[in-house]
């Protein structure tokens, strides 16, 4: 028995001496770059512009990066999360764990950022979410970064607006509270409209799914509301814009940036002209870096990007310039986890499509909101900065 | 709640009710003739809504496109119509090759296959027409008209009134017409009717016609009220039309029109009262309450089924 265990031991000891040997060039040549986007689901435009703006960027450098010595090709996979958190999990463990990438990109949704940034925090694997805006992706998680700002500025910022702008008092707020971004920003909007002395005078629910908000929108209605906060989906906003419409309700209703991730103009309409929301960039009217942006995504995919496209495209920007900046690969997954993790958190200041940002120690950046409006060609016009 | 609050909920609530009552009254027919829960009838309200889209979309560059100019409430009428035509052509095959040859088996793999055919669709649906949200064009221009304070659309007025009318017309169907005593027949007693000359298949392909020409209705007035259409969308709805029609008694049409018009006032009443996220729990345990007093639904009867009117 004893004889049989110290064999065992032995042949076990043999074997991991027996490591394959260290390769040249670190990982063959190949780094790998993991994407988890919806591009099934509820929200498949959004999954479709994160695609589309990271290969504008990795087309850009030619799917080649050059760190240190050696110019390594880069290899893209796209995971699709289904909309599911569940899906979320599943494809960023695949591609940690089989794939070995090297780095990941996403996710967008709250609802699925926030559960794939707990993987790849676990797994020491650093990501970049582009669009998630809920505080929850990056708090406490050294691994995870974002390109957008956070929903308790964006929260705040709207209810600055509406002080500043609309020039309103009595607010409604109306939201999914079954899905993290709109129940955190819903709250994050109540909190600072009290803080500002506004007053919430109605603050209805639904759940993912329901189409008929008539019952909420009439209790709306009947406090007596000024304006209505509602930071939904593209694919839920023309529903709720169109049956306050029709309940009679003329009056503003304002948004936040997730009305922008998707085909809001085609799906509207005009019940939906005037009304504007807080995002990460404009489509129309813009100058500058952005507006080079816009164009040469035109030219590579015929439409204009929306604001998770141009977001997609600067966190994958951000990305490699942190590979590159960490000098040299090691070969060892981990310790190349670790610098890019480094020279992320070190970024300070970049100048990307969505505007100039600084990055706190938590990984999140400090920029400017663009107010959006939904104007009479039904396209989204950049009307204001909101800065802090 | 203010009066004119309570009107205006009530006429939300009538809306829709609707729209459950039609789609419950589907399942109640199918159950009530052949003695099967058809559980991809949400499906089927779903592909109803995808054809509509497509012959309203047709029909809409033709009369724009100048070849025949027609005035939309036309426009609406045969898209309704055509959808009617399409989707009762899906139900019927869904029947033949579904349900048909598991007539004689166990009723569990009758509703098991239901599930699966509707899954079927669902999947079909995402794969050709991909993951995107379709917009249904606009055919009714909506016109508020505030009276006493309470907000009435033109397009609210339209669905009831046209929901109200179908399902009169359906009454008239089963009550006066041959084929409609054949289905009661066959709802009384499913052996004998062979024996009295009738196909029990025409009956059948007749009755998942039928059901699912109600189906396409309910797709298209919903569709004109909520217009984002995707894969997905008649699964909660079924669902809760499978409720109705429960409530209202398994097996008949006025029923299910009832439970349907009932889960309607539920569900809208009680988030007028209630705090909103509450709103499905209460009226879930109210239909919960209602069964536990009354199992068999509102009008159903509890020693046959029968197809009543």
């Amino acid at each position: 028995m004893f004889k049989k265990i110290l064999f065992s031991l032995l042949v076990l000891a043999m074997l991991m001496g027996c490591q394959p040997a260290v390769p040249a060039v670190p990982y063959d040549g190949v780094i790998k770059i993991g994407n988890v986007a919806p591009m099934t689901g509820d929200i498949p435009k959004v999954g479709e512009d994160g695609d589309n703006g990271v290969k504008l960027a990795l087309d850009e450098i030619g799917y080649e990066l050059k760190v240190g010595e050696h110019t390594y090709k880069i290899e893209y996979l796209l995971e699709d999360n289904e909309s599911k958190a569940e899906s979320a999990v599943t494809a960023g463990t695949k591609l940690i764990m089989e794939d070995k990438v090297l780095a990941l990109i996403g996710s967008y949704a709250s609802k699925q950022a926030i559960p794939l940034g707990e993987v790849a925090d676990r797994y020491t694997t650093p990501d970049i979410s582009p669009w998630s805006t809920n505080p929850r992706t990056t708090k406490d998680r050294p691994y995870v970064f974002r390109a957008c700002f956070l929903d308790d500025f964006q929260g705040f910022m709207g209810a600055k607006y509406v002080q500043d702008y609309f020039k309103l008092n009595k607010v409604a707020v109306l939201y999914d509270v079954a899905s993290d971004y709109p129940k955190g920003l819903a709250e994050f909007f109540k909190k600072s409209c009290e803080d500002l002395g506004l007053e919430v005078v109605a603050f209805e629910t639904f759940t993912t799914k329901d189409r008929d908000f008539s019952s909420q929108l009439t209790k709306i209605i009947e406090s007596g509301a000024e304006i209505i906060y509602t930071p939904q989906y593209y694919d839920e906003v023309p529903l709720i814009v169109k049956q306050a419409r029709d309940l009679g309700w003329e009056k503003p209703i304002f948004g936040s940036d997730s009305w922008a991730g998707g085909d809001l103009a085609s799906l509207c309409g005009d019940d939906c002209v005037g009304c504007r929301f807080t995002t990460h960039y404009a489509m129309v009217g813009t100058k500058g870096k952005t507006k080079e942006f816009i164009d040469k995504f035109e030219d590579t995919y015929g439409y204009v990007p929306s604001d998770v496209g141009a977001l997609a495209y600067d966190a994958a920007q951000i990305l490699f310039k942190a590979i590159e900046n960490t000098g040299d690969l090691t070969g060892e997954l981990e310790k190349d986890h670790e610098a890019i993790k480094d020279e992320l958190a070190k970024i300070e200041e970049w100048e990307g499509t969505t505007g100039k940002m600084s990055f706190t120690p938590e990984g999140d950046p400090i920029k400017c909101a663009v107010i959006v409006e939904y104007n009479q060609d039904h396209e989204l016009e950049f009307v204001d900065w909101a800065c802090p | 709640m203010t009066l004119t609050g309570f009107f205006q909920y009530f006429v939300n609530a009538l809306q829709w009710g609707s729209f459950y009552a039609l789609i419950a009254i589907g399942y109640t027919m199918v159950y009530g003739v052949l003695m099967l829960f058809n559980f991809a009838h949400g499906d089927i309200f779903m592909v109803g809504s995808y054809i509509g889209l497509f012959i309203s979309g047709a029909l809409l560059a033709i009369s724009i496109g100048g070849l025949v100019p027609m005035p939309s409430w036309l426009v609406l009428i045969l898209t309704i119509v055509f959808t009617m035509l399409g989707t009762s052509i899906v139900g019927i095959l869904i029947e033949r090759v579904a349900y048909r040859p598991l007539r004689n088996a166990p009723r569990a793999s009758a509703a098991v296959t239901g599930l699966m055919i509707g899954l079927l669709m669902e999947t079909a649906n995402l794969f050709a027409l991909g993951a995107e949200r379709r917009k249904f064009p606009v055919l009714i221009q909506t016109t508020v008209y505030k009276v006493e304070g309470v907000s009435i659309t033109n397009t609210k007025i339209i669905i009831v009134g046209v929901s109200l009318m179908l399902m009169y017309i359906l009454h008239l169907l089963v009550r006066r017409t041959k084929w409609g005593m054949a289905m009661r027949a066959m709802a009384y007693d499913f052996a004998v009717v062979p024996l009295m000359g009738i196909s029990i298949n025409f009956i059948a392909s007749a009755t998942f016609a039928l059901s699912s020409c109600m189906a396409a209705v309910a797709s298209v007035l919903f569709c004109t009220a909520y217009p984002i259409l995707e894969p997905y969308m008649g699964i909660l709805i079924g669902w809760k039309a499978f409720i109705a029609a429960i409530l209202g008694g398994r097996g008949s049409i006025i029923g299910a029109m009832f439970g349907g018009y009932l889960l309607g006032f539920i569900e809208i009443f009680v988030a007028a009262i209630f705090p909103s996220t509450l709103r499905d729990l209460i009226a879930y345990s109210i239909t919960i309450a209602i069964l536990a007093f009354r199992p068999h639904g509102f009008f159903g009867e509890p020693y046959s089924a029968q197809l009543k009117l």
